[in-house]
């Protein structure tokens, strides 16, 4: 009798085959539909040729801009990335300082738990303006709005993890000698900093989109930026590399975490197989 | 050489009344076992000698001075589950003791003092059997090894008093009874108290040198919130011939209804 559908498994190259289908799938409806409509109208900009593609990408990303004589590509991805990491850098630091206060020490959480939950209801491109207001249309606005786009969020899940920790713990430090700053040192921080990097993969998504919101609305350099300048050409032969290229960059950052994760944290992986 | 006094301890949780009217006496260098039916706020009068929670009334000391309001090194103790530090080996389980009580700042040691410190923890892991597994993290340890490890930990603090909270209850039979051999000796080694809350009865026996079983006295339900459980059977078994044991146990075993399937 045939098992039943729960319990087939395709083999390790049949795992490959079928994770490589829908891209494969993709790029050939695109060819497709890029092939048909170009045959209709040759100066069609909605579905680049391959071979169009492949010339934009030499021209931003190959050979130096006449006029600056930089790369485009490459002054545009130092610049989100530098963004990018500034804000994901302070927002962790910011995550692991409140979420491990907010749920070891009763007095804080009973003080700052209630705000931050309230803070993080706040739609971050509704408080956009305030910040270009605040901190002006340079670097630090775009920064600010990445920490205030995920830090809350990242707090309350840090506070969430430490309050998970068994009780049993924290008796058993307690037992052993070690003061409240001893345990935050020693048996919290070590057993958050998995999950810091976990709640830091997953705002990966959200701190892309409020870069690019950012650069999009305010900026002179950057991926977000670029995109949005070269919309108004209908110049998709540029926003598609782009958009690649940033999909490749955000999928790059969420593997090298998971990989940290792994080497800095042997003990995670058994932990979770028991649970 | 540690004396434990509780009196008259009373424990109400929203008006309803746990525990009522215990007093003990406990001699230095006892073994007291603590059994009694689910709820009967065994665990319950274990978490005040831990100072996890306050009485509402009265007073437990040791050696005359009354407990302080939060766990401290004084009373050492292994839980059912979640005794262990899953972030750290077994070596570095044991020692964490050790390194908080040397470096106020940073709660751990480094280059010889560490060494020293871990060498220092070498002596109870053999007599735990863990040697070997000195570098494995809790997660990669069977259940036994994992009790084993908890109590190493405790022990290397030294404790007056040790409190165990059913630790035993998740091991199989034949690892309970090395762990049990483990208990005695070391039990016998460092002239410490201990107070064990456990379901088994025969456990309770072979190990105690006094049981006590708490047990509710008004059970009819409209009395049940207004009285709380106390101390029904208090036995001294360090001068008990095996015969004897047998048959105080064989008395006690229907009353004591969680322990009543043995």
């Amino acid at each position: 009798m045939a098992r039943r559908l729960i319990n087939r498994h395709p083999t390790r190259i049949g795992i490959v085959y079928l994770g490589l289908l829908p891209f494969v799938v993709l790029i050939a409806l695109y060819a497709t539909g890029s092939a048909i409509r170009l045959a209709d109208n040759p100066t069609d900009k909605l579905l680049p040729a391959f071979s169009t593609l492949a010339a934009a990408v030499d021209r931003v990303a190959m050979t130096p801009d006449r006029r600056t004589g930089e790369i485009l590509l490459w002054v545009d991805t130092a610049a989100s990335l530098t963004r990018l990491g500034l804000g994901l850098a302070v927002a962790t630091a910011l995550a692991l300082l409140v979420g491990i206060a907010n749920g070891i020490l009763p007095y804080v959480r009973a003080g700052l738990s209630p705000f931050v939950v309230a803070f993080s209801m706040i739609p971050p491109m509704a408080v956009l303006p305030i910040l270009f207001i605040v901190f002006g249309l340079d670097e630090l606005s775009k920064v600010v709005l990445i920490v205030f786009g995920i830090a809350p969020t990242m707090m309350r899940d840090l506070k969430a993890r430490v309050e998970e920790m068994p009780r049993e713990q924290l008796i058993k430090a307690q037992t052993l000698g070690a003061s409240s700053w001893q345990i935050v040192l020693r048996v919290v921080l070590p057993q958050v900093l998995p999950r810091l990097i976990d709640a830091l993969r997953l705002s990966l998504g959200p701190a892309w989109l409020f870069l690019i919101s950012a650069e999009a609305i305010a900026s002179e350099v950057g991926l977000g930026y670029r995109i949005f300048l070269v919309r108004r050409y209908l110049a998709m032969d540029v926003i598609l590399p782009y958009v690649a290229w940033i999909t490749l960059l955000a999928a790059f950052g969420d593997v090298t975490l998971r990989m940290v994760s792994r080497k800095l944290f042997p003990w995670v992986e058994g932990e979770r197989g028991r649970s | 050489m540690t004396q434990v006094s509780v009196v008259n301890l009373w424990k109400e949780f929203e008006g309803q009344v746990v525990i009522e009217r215990v007093n003990l006496e406990v001699a230095p260098h006892s073994f007291i076992s603590i059994v009694g039916p689910s709820g009967c706020g065994k665990s319950t009068f274990l978490r005040m000698l831990l100072s996890q929670e306050a009485p509402t009334r009265g007073a437990i000391r040791i050696d005359g001075k009354s407990l302080p309001a939060e766990p401290t090194e004084q009373r050492g103790v292994v839980f059912q589950r979640y005794s262990v530090f899953p972030h750290l080996t077994v070596l570095e389980n044991v020692a964490f003791g050790l390194e908080v009580a040397a470096s106020r700042l940073l709660g751990r040691l480094f280059g010889a003092r560490r060494r020293a410190a871990f060498e220092g923890c070498r002596g109870i892991l053999e007599e735990v059997g863990l040697d070997a597994a000195r570098d494995k993290y809790p997660a990669q340890l069977s259940g036994g090894m994992q009790q084993r490890l908890a109590i190493a930990q405790a022990l290397i603090k030294k404790p007056k008093v040790l409190l165990l909270d059913e630790p035993f209850g998740a091991l199989d039979p034949g690892i309970r009874n090395d762990i049990h051999q483990l208990m005695l000796r070391l039990f016998d080694e460092t002239g410490m108290t201990v107070f064990m809350v456990t379901h088994d009865l025969r456990e309770a026996f072979k190990l105690g040198t006094r049981l006590i079983a708490f047990d509710r006295y008004r059970t009819r339900p409209e009395e049940r919130e207004l009285y709380g459980a106390t101390v029904t059977f208090d036995i001294p078994l360090d001068r008990a011939t095996a015969g004897e044991r047998r048959q105080a146990m064989d008395e006690i075993a229907p009353r004591v209804s969680a322990s009543a399937d043995l």
